[in-house]
Formats: C-alpha cells, sequence, structure tokens
C-alpha cells in the first residue's frame, strides 16, 4: 500500500515489519521521528519489541551488542555526534560478529555545530566493520533496511543504513510498504549460530591474543567480500517478490557516456535530472550511483566507470589532508588497471549546502574538459564554495 | 582448531589451555629452608599458580611473575630471578 512517508518514517516502519526484538536509541536530530515512531509502535502494542532508554548513543549501541548477543533482532538509529559517540562500540559489534541493524540519518559533525546533511559522519566511521548501504529516496530506505536484516543475519555483520538528513528524513514523498505478510515470507526469524545462554554457556569476546588476531580480522574481511555476493542475491530475491531491485550500483546512462559522474545517496537523484537534460543534447553524460560503500564493489566500479574518459566524483565527505572518500577508494580500485578514466573529486553538500544544477554542471564542464584535454589539473576541487569567504579569491 | 566467527569460544572452562607462564620475566625460587608453610603465599597469589606445602609449590606452566608471593612472604623465603639466570 502506497503511504506518504518521510525517511524516517520509512526506517521505522521498516524496523516494524522486520519484527525487531530489541530497540536501543537515543534521539538526536534528524533521526529522532525513527526513534519517536518506534517507540510509539512498542508502547501502542503494534510491535512486541523491548524498547530500551538509555542516556547515550554510546549506551545505546552497547544494549544493541548485548541483546543482539542473547539472539535478539536488534535494531538502533542515529546521527552525526551519535554516531561518533557510537565509533568504539561500532567496532566491538562488527568484531563480535553481531548482525545489529541501523539507520543513519547523515548530518554533519561539530564544529562548528551544524545539524544538516552531510556524508562525513558515516564516512568518519568507514573502518569499523559494518556494511554501508547509502539510499537514493525514502522507498529505499524501506526496501534496503527489510534487505539488511536478511544480508546482517546470514552473515553475523551489521549493517548501516545511510540517508541524507533532512533531504530524506525529512520529507516525505509516497512509499510502497510491504504487507507484513510478505515480510515475514522474506525474512524468517532470526536463528542465530552463537547465544549467550547460561544453560549453554560460551565465551563472547574473549582476548584475541597476537596468535589468533590476524586470522579473525581476516575473517571479517572475508565476511564483508562475501557480502558483496549476499548484497546481490538479497536484493535479486527481494526484486522478485516485491518489484524493486537496487543492485550494488546504478547505471543511469553511463555505459556509453565519455563523461560519468559518481555519487552517493540523495544526490544522485538531482544529477539524473542534469544527465537527462544532456542526453536531451546527445551528449554522452552519465551517473554511477553507488549504494553499497562498504563492501567496496571494485569489480563492478571498474566494469561501471572503466570505459568513461573522465569520471567526476560528487561527495559530501572530506578526508582532511588528503580527499573524498568516494574518491580515494575509486581511484584505488584502478591502481592496476591499464588506461584507467580521469578522475576529479568535487567535495560539495557539506553541512548541509544545496547542491545547484549549476554546481553539478560545472563538475561535469570540468570533467569534459579533462576528457578532452588528457589531462587533471586539479584533482580534488570544492563545488559551490564562497571563495572569496576563504581569502582563495579577492 | 578452526577458528569461530566473532571468535567465540564453545567450550566452556577452558582458560587453563592459555599457559601463561611464558609471560614470566622473572621467576620466583623457593628458599626451602626458610619456608615454613604457611600458605600466605598462596593466598595472595592473582592465578592462582602457587600452592600451599612445605616447601610451597610454584606452577610454573601458569606462573607469570608478578613477584606478589615473594613480596607478601613473612619469611622472605622467595626470591624473583631474572629467566634465563640461575
Amino acid at each position: 500500500m502506497k503511504k506518504m512517508l518521510t525517511g524516517n518514517e520509512a526506517a521505522a516502519i521498516a524496523a516494524k515489519l522486520a519484527r525487531v526484538k530489541v530497540i536501543s536509541a537515543y534521539p538526536i536530530t534528524p533521526q529522532t521521528v525513527v526513534v519517536e515512531k518506534l517507540s510509539e509502535f512498542v508502547a501502542d502494542g503494534e510491535l512486541d519489541a523491548e524498547f530500551m532508554k538509555v542516556e547515550s548513543e554510546h549506551s545505546a549501541l552497547s544494549a544493541c551488542v548485548g541483546a543482539a548477543a542473547a539472539g535478539a533482532r536488534t535494531f538502533t538509529a542515529t546521527s552525526s555526534q551519535g554516531l561518533v559517540y557510537m565509533a568504539e562500540m561500532l567496532f566491538i559489534a562488527s568484531g563480535l560478529r553481531l548482525p545489529i541493524v541501523m539507520a543513519n540519518a547523515n548530518r554533519a559533525l561539530s564544529a562548528p555545530l551544524n545539524i544538516w546533511c552531510d556524508q562525513q559522519d558515516s564516512m568518519a566511521v568507514r573502518d569499523c566493520g559494518w556494511i554501508q548501504l547509502y539510499c537514493e529516496n525514502n522507498q529505499e530506505i524501506m526496501d534496503t533496511t527489510i534487505q539488511a536484516f536478511r544480508v546482517a543475519e546470514s552473515l553475523s555483520l551489521p549493517v548501516m543504513v545511510c540517508f541524507d538528513g533532512f533531504i530524506l528524513s525529512h520529507t516525505a514523498e509516497p512509499v510502497d510498504v510491504p504487507e507484513q505478510k510478505d515480510v515475514d515470507e522474506f525474512l524468517p526469524p532470526f536463528k542465530p549460530q552463537y547465544v549467550l545462554d547460561p544453560e549453554k554457556p560460551v565465551t563472547m569476546g574473549p582476548m584475541g591474543v597476537p596468535e589468533y588476531y590476524e586470522e579473525i580480522k581476516c575473517m571479517q574481511q572475508e565476511a564483508m567480500r562475501a557480502a558483496k555476493e549476499k548484497l546481490v542475491k538479497v536484493d535479486a530475491e527481494f526484486g522478485k517478490k516485491f518489484g524493486r531491485r537496487y543492485k550494488l550500483l546504478e547505471r543511469y546512462h553511463s555505459d556509453d557516456a565519455d563523461v560519468v559522474l559518481l555519487t552517493m545517496g540523495s544526490l544522485s537523484s538531482s544529477v539524473k535530472e542534469i544527465v537527462d537534460r544532456y542526453r536531451e543534447r546527445g551528449e554522452k553524460v552519465g551517473l554511477v550511483k553507488l549504494k553499497s560503500f562498504r563492501p567496496f564493489p571494485v569489480e563492478e566500479l571498474i566494469d561501471a566507470l572503466g570505459h568513461a574518459k573522465a569520471v567526476a566524483v560528487l561527495e559530501k565527505n572530506i578526508s582532511f589532508g588528503s580527499a573524498g572518500a568516494l574518491f580515494l577508494d575509486t581511484a584505488a580500485s584502478f591502481i592496476n588497471v591499464e588506461k584507467p578514466p580521469l578522475m576529479l573529486d568535487f567535495i560539495c553538500g557539506l553541512g548541509g549546502r544545496d547542491v545547484e544544477a549549476l554546481q553539478i554542471k560545472e563538475a561535469i564542464r570540468a570533467a569534459a574538459r579533462a576528457a578532452e584535454s588528457g589531462e587533471v589539473r586539479k584533482a580534488v576541487r570544492w563545488l559551490g564554495l564562497r571563495e572569496k569567504l576563504v581569502g582563495l579569491r579577492t | 582448531m578452526k577458528l569461530t566467527a566473532g571468535a567465540v569460544i564453545t567450550e566452556p572452562g577452558n582458560a587453563a589451555k592459555n599457559k601463561t607462564g611464558s609471560w614470566r620475566a622473572f621467576r620466583p625460587i623457593i628458599d626451602v629452608e626458610k619456608c615454613t608453610g604457611c600458605g600466605i603465599c598462596s593466598m595472595y597469589c592473582p592465578e592462582p599458580a602457587i600452592h600451599k606445602g612445605k616447601p610451597a609449590k610454584v606452577d610454573y606452566d601458569y606462573c607469570k611473575g608478578c613477584g606478589i608471593c615473594a613480596n607478601e612472604c613473612p619469611f622472605h623465603a622467595i626470591t624473583m630471578v631474572p629467566e634465563g639466570k640461575r
């Protein structure tokens, strides 16, 4: 049934449809409605789950770790400062191989204090061993969250479902809400491999001495590699049942394009509009929208971008002193490939700055110039930057 | 042996398999003449890797060489000797 839902509502309803057993979360803008909705569902008896109120995000994820270890399907949601406050527990959840699912409404990090959207928060914890999936619209939030439990539980890996704060979290659009019985068929109850049970004692979280630690970390990496295949398989099954598929990445008029843009999240929608305009004029511009940032689909990206003359990465994060995280991983993917495309990185949309059509066109023009001349004079640039304010131009 | 996902240990009470004696830098040596067999050393040993008796007996498989026994012995019957020296 189609409903008008915000991204936050879509995430909360998806968790309810997944019949989560334990929710522990702490409210933070712009994620608050996820927590609010779920606590309402529990209070109204619509969802048979334990809602654990805690005093911080660190405690929220700690509670989730305990719940998941005890064998409960577990959900949490956060944003920005909350996510980085969870950082310590993020690594523990993945190291213990607990299939927790989290909704993260992407928001900028302080300082300066900023509650608006960028993807710096989840990028800051990209190495924490969680699968990271980025959503373009509210339907994708709904569908990805439901899929996330299947993927998480089959590989014992936690999953972070990321969606842009305010742009998606607070914007209502029509979302097809799956029927409970269909979700039940798609997502059977969680059957954990190991459970904390006094009748059958096990040790979770032992000391990992140097003789074993490296192997245990390697197993996490192998699980992440397997996750790529699993994401594709689960997505295909989901598509068969619900008629919607997302894949690890989407190719939008990119297969014959000389200039290809690469984005994650809601910005992809804006870029699609611009690509359409170029295509109307017969110009070979395309988009690759990356959904799965972790695991990073190297082979698929090489396949999708390899033919391009120039790739322009548009991303809402920066690794200070280096470049944007998406650009870095994309560039690294081509390290042993013959004749890779030229690559440009455009840092944009930080702290809620609008990424306007003009700026997307500016990126396309710069990439086209690079493609024509065969050289990139400046690989990392800022889009929509008011240069006068930082003294870069008088 | 194959490691489990998340390094879960499914066999309870297997800490004894981890012989911590290799951590030791100093070895407790009992002076049999001075030892009265009072057992205070065994009460203080955090492992426990020293057992009451006359003389007290050190389990070198597990003794980490912390030196608490030597510190607590009222008869100064235990000396900590660097490993590799006699």
